[in-house]
């Protein structure tokens, strides 16, 4: 029988049980392998997206740009500049005789324009080949207008999407620590790493603001430039999908001291343990303050509350869903963490789980936390996916739009997990949302009219 | 007329797509077939999810996953590596080759690579064909990428011999249902044709019981070498330039007539194709169609007082846009905007020839487009309805009228690949469309809740 992999593939494939963990990740795409990860530029794309009151030029042509208009579900509560595709869309002539020139009128035409309160340029492919001097033009503008133009690194051949991580990264940490912080509480933190969708970073600031701990800035889910400013005045960073914003949460520990926590807001065991962090952080922090006491116990009655609320509500797909198979890919692993722990909840089994961006340290905890024979897999691809799916007799895969069309075609149910969904999976009500979704997906009677399920009871030969 | 559009630097939400999107669309109305892009990995990703977002198929396309080292040195190791093992998990026919941005501008030599890495697998078995293009994505659109597909595919496989009696047919960029459509016609004319490209079944594919790694239908590689040898050709597109598509390198090579026509849109653009199809054939429409037309102006005689002079903005590839306006223009809706962001220097021509004897008054029309501009415009244009893809949605909830939803992308419908846009029976579903949105615009502005209309 013809292998699922390619030779240079197979050791990013671990099978629990069969072997001493061991997994190759972290690397650049196999050529030809057909990746679902995208590249550097996409990285720093979606993480500083949400950044609402920001100026988002792409200098490239126009693909870059075009296939990122508005692709997130990352809502606002004010501005939405972030919702337009701006680009330079470079022309022949420009890709010859250099995009400076034409980058500066663009900056200044779209600042003047919109009035944003910063602009980040994000670099594309050729503009590292042609050699603009970004930082030369960002300089030039941000004398001219007054504003922080910030250069992002993020052409798209220099690594792959992490590397997209580090240069937002490095771009946030332009602004940050340039803004006041006065006025802001003890009892203070940032969430990193969250980018409200379908208003998740809402349900969590309003956790928090029930807890007593004041918000200072959202990094980046309906992100504002004056907050990021003065983000370095919080006495905890929080961090969510940390391969994402955690090389800003080390930066600032480094920079400020300030600590980080890393914690998940998917299901209810991450949803509580990420509050139950922060409440302990403040407990250790200020032991005889009566305050952080205080917190301690808004926490532990909203934990309740909302455990107490979501419990019965959940019995019933747990009841119609226990048993089943699920399959986990997704961008960053992080993520399949708490959905591993997700579908426990309402028994289900997790029997393949993968991540394009995983590092060694992210498998080694899925290996722990998964049962023997689950299928971990770094950067994977369709047909991969496809045998793993069908080999495992799957009834439903979480994914983001690429894995959509591979389950569909399976006759597999599906939930998506990734940046372009509009239903809330964050929080307490996130967890209900979720087990309705797989719910919805995984009972619905079209599955019976699919040829390839065994279940199916079509009586007319295909 | 009209003031002229402001000559911005930046463009804010395009109305276009790159180059290598188009040639990836293109190789995969051909059988057995796998895109490849020879760039870095994230435009193949990019272009797979925007293209899946329309059709809710699997769309794979493979990748050279160039890094920093490869930009520097070339990306020919990797464009070998890449290409054997798409051949070794797929087992294509064919892999077609387009570059990128990046490729074109580190000045890769691809169509030398493919020579050395024909010479270093020949004698190998079962391996596929490769065909390249070049597909800047700093030149041009999507378009000048996927007729640039068609182009090279026949410049490689294309061989002359003793004629036969096959018409080539190619339609350019339409829907799954379109392509499925146009299929029909010729089987119904008796005509035996080679459409290319072909993504009626590829893209729009139907449950099977076994997982296809290369969907099942496309362009048959054996009928596109036939197409050298082939008695005509019939190549839609008013705004296609001379030496674009693939009709005119047959007529070039092997003195193949080549009939150059707009997108049958609309009875009249649609009657020309008929006109053509029956000489060719030589039989008259066939009654089906006949009957087609006829319930088609039916239809257009009893919806004509709900579109009559309504205003709309047209919007799209350049040569949907001239066959959009022909459509509607017939109605009796007057476009006031036709635009593109597409840069063919032929759409104002292409737009008069089709709608110049019925419009009282031509629309504006304006190429290089995005839709800052289109929206800037249309304030004042003061439209009725906006008709094109998914991206002027924004435009249609701010002007608060109804967007009808044609072309590519849709990404916040199902089905967009079975929109029927061709021929009497598509003009029949978008006159449909466009009146009952109408129709129900008006209905739901009346405070008297009328159930009758």
């Amino acid at each position: 029988m013809e292998a699922i992999a390619l030779p240079d593939r197979q050791n990013h494939i671990h099978r629990k049980g069969e072997a001493p963990f061991a997994i190759r990740c972290n690397s650049d795409s196999l050529a030809g392998a057909v990746s679902q990860r995208a590249c550097v530029f996409c990285g720093s794309r979606v993480v500083l997206y949400p950044i609402a009151d920001a100026l988002h030029l792409v200098h490239g042509p126009i693909g870059c740009a075009v296939y990122t208009w508005d692709i997130r579900g990352a809502l606002s509560s004010g501005p939405e500049l972030h919702r337009l595709s701006f680009s330079t869309d470079l022309q022949e002539l420009d890709v010859i005789f250099g995009g400076e020139k034409k980058l500066y009128r663009a900056l200044m035409e779209l600042i003047e324009r919109h009035a944003p309160k910063a602009a980040f340029v994000y670099s594309t492919c050729i503009v590292g080949i042609i050699g603009d001097d970004l930082d030369a033009v960002c300089r030039q503008v941000e004398e001219e207008t007054g504003i922080p133009v910030i250069p992002v690194r993020s052409e798209g051949f220099k690594g792959n999407k992490r590397a997209g991580y580090q240069a937002a990264c490095d771009a946030m940490a332009r602004l940050i620590g340039t803004g006041d912080t006065a006025g802001i509480s003890r009892f203070s933190v940032n969430i990193l790493g969250d980018f409200n969708l379908a208003g998740e970073i809402w349900m969590i600031r309003d956790y928090y603001r029930q807890m007593g701990v004041e918000v200072v800035a959202n990094i980046t889910g309906d992100g504002r430039v004056e907050h990021l400013r003065r983000a370095h005045g919080a006495a905890l960073n929080v961090v969510q999908c940390s391969g994402s914003t955690m090389q800003l949460a080390d930066m600032m520990e480094k920079k400020y001291g300030t600590p980080s926590l890393r914690v998940s807001y998917f299901g209810i065991e991450d949803m509580s343990e990420a509050l139950y962090d922060i409440a302990r952080f403040f407990m250790k922090k200020y032991p005889d303050d009566p305050e952080a006491a205080a917190i301690m116990e808004r926490t532990r009655e909203l934990v309740r509350r909302e455990v107490a609320a979501l419990l019965p509500q959940l019995e019933e797909y747990r009841r119609a869903l226990s048993g089943r198979k699920a399959a986990i890919y997704v961008g960053g692993s992080f993520k399949a963490f708490s959905l591993v722990k997700a579908f426990r909840l309402v028994e289900m089994d997790v029997v393949l789980v993968g991540s394009q961006t995983g590092t060694p340290e992210d498998y080694a905890e899925l290996a722990a936390i998964t049962d023997p024979g689950t299928i971990i897999v770094d950067d994977a691809n369709p047909l991969e996916l496809t045998s793993f799916l069908k080999e495992k007799g799957v009834d439903v895969f979480v994914g983001g739009v690429k894995e959509r069309p591979i389950a569909y075609k399976l006759g597999i149910g599906f939930c998506d997990h990734n940046h372009e969904r509009k239903e809330a999976l964050a929080g307490f009500t996130g967890m209900l949302n979720f087990a309705r979704e797989v719910y919805s997906s995984v009972m619905s009677p079209v599955w019976r009219f699919v040829p390839g399920r065994a279940d199916s009871g079509h009586s007319v030969t295909t | 007329m009209g003031k002229k559009t402001p000559d911005f630097i930046s463009t804010t939400n395009a109305c276009k797509l790159c180059r290598p999107l188009g040639a990836c669309l293109a190789f995969k109305g051909m059988e057995g077939t796998v895109p490849y892009l020879h760039g870095s990995q994230g435009c193949a990703t990019y272009m797979r999810r925007y293209i899946i977002s329309h059709y809710n198929e699997p769309i794979d396309i493979a990748s050279s996953s160039l890094s920093e080292k490869h930009a520097v040195y070339g990306g020919g190791p990797n464009l070998k590596l890449g290409l054997t093992n798409v051949a070794k998990k797929y087992r294509p026919q064919m892999i077609g080759i387009a570059t990128t941005c990046l490729t074109e501008t580190i000045g890769d030599d691809v169509a030398m690579y493919l020579e050395e890495y024909r010479r270093d697998t020949e004698g190998s078995v079962g391996l596929p064909d490769l065909v390249h293009v070049a597909t800047p994505s700093y030149a041009g659109t999507h378009m000048e990428g996927f007729h640039g597909a068609v182009r090279q595919v026949l410049a490689r496989k294309a061989e002359g011999g003793p004629g036969n009696r096959t018409i080539n047919l190619l339609p350019g960029f339409v829907s799954s249902a379109d392509y499925r459509y146009l299929k029909e016609i010729m089987a119904d004319f008796g005509l035996d044709c080679t459409m290319l490209p072909d993504l009626s079944e590829t893209m729009d594919g139907p449950a099977r019981l076994e997982y296809e790694k290369i969907p099942a239908g496309g362009t048959p590689l054996a009928a596109i070498g036939a197409m050298g040898r082939a008695r005509a050709t019939i190549e839609f597109g008013r705004t296609l330039g001379e030496q674009e598509g693939g009709g005119s390198l047959l007529t070039e090579r092997f003195g193949i007539i080549n009939h150059r026509l707009g997108l049958p849109m609309g009875i009249r653009e649609t009657d020309r194709f008929f006109s053509l199809l029956a000489e060719l054939s030589g039989r008259p429409m066939p009654a089906k169609y006949r009957d087609e037309r006829g319930r088609l102006v039916d239809a257009y005689v009893d919806g004509h007082k709900y579109v009559f002079g309504r205003r709309a903005i047209i919007y799209g590839e350049e040569d949907l846009v001239v066959g959009l306006c022909a459509l509607l223009a017939e109605m009796g809706i007057r476009p006031v905007l036709c635009a593109s962001g597409g840069t063919s220097g032929r759409l104002a021509e292409g737009v008069a020839a089709v709608s110049g004897d019925i419009l009282a008054e031509q629309p504006q029309v304006h190429e290089g487009m995005d839709f800052f501009e289109i929206s800037d415009m249309a304030e004042e244009l003061a439209p009725d309805l906006i008709v094109g893809h998914s991206k002027g949605y924004p435009l249609a909830r701010r002007l608060d009228i109804p967007l009808i939803r044609v072309g590519f992308p849709i990404h916040d419908r199902v089905g967009g690949q079975r929109i029927l846009h061709l021929g009497y029976r598509g003009a029949q579903q978008l006159f449909d469309t466009v009146t009952n949105a109408l129709i129900a615009r008006k209905q739901d502005e009346s405070p008297v809740g009328y159930s009758y209309m």
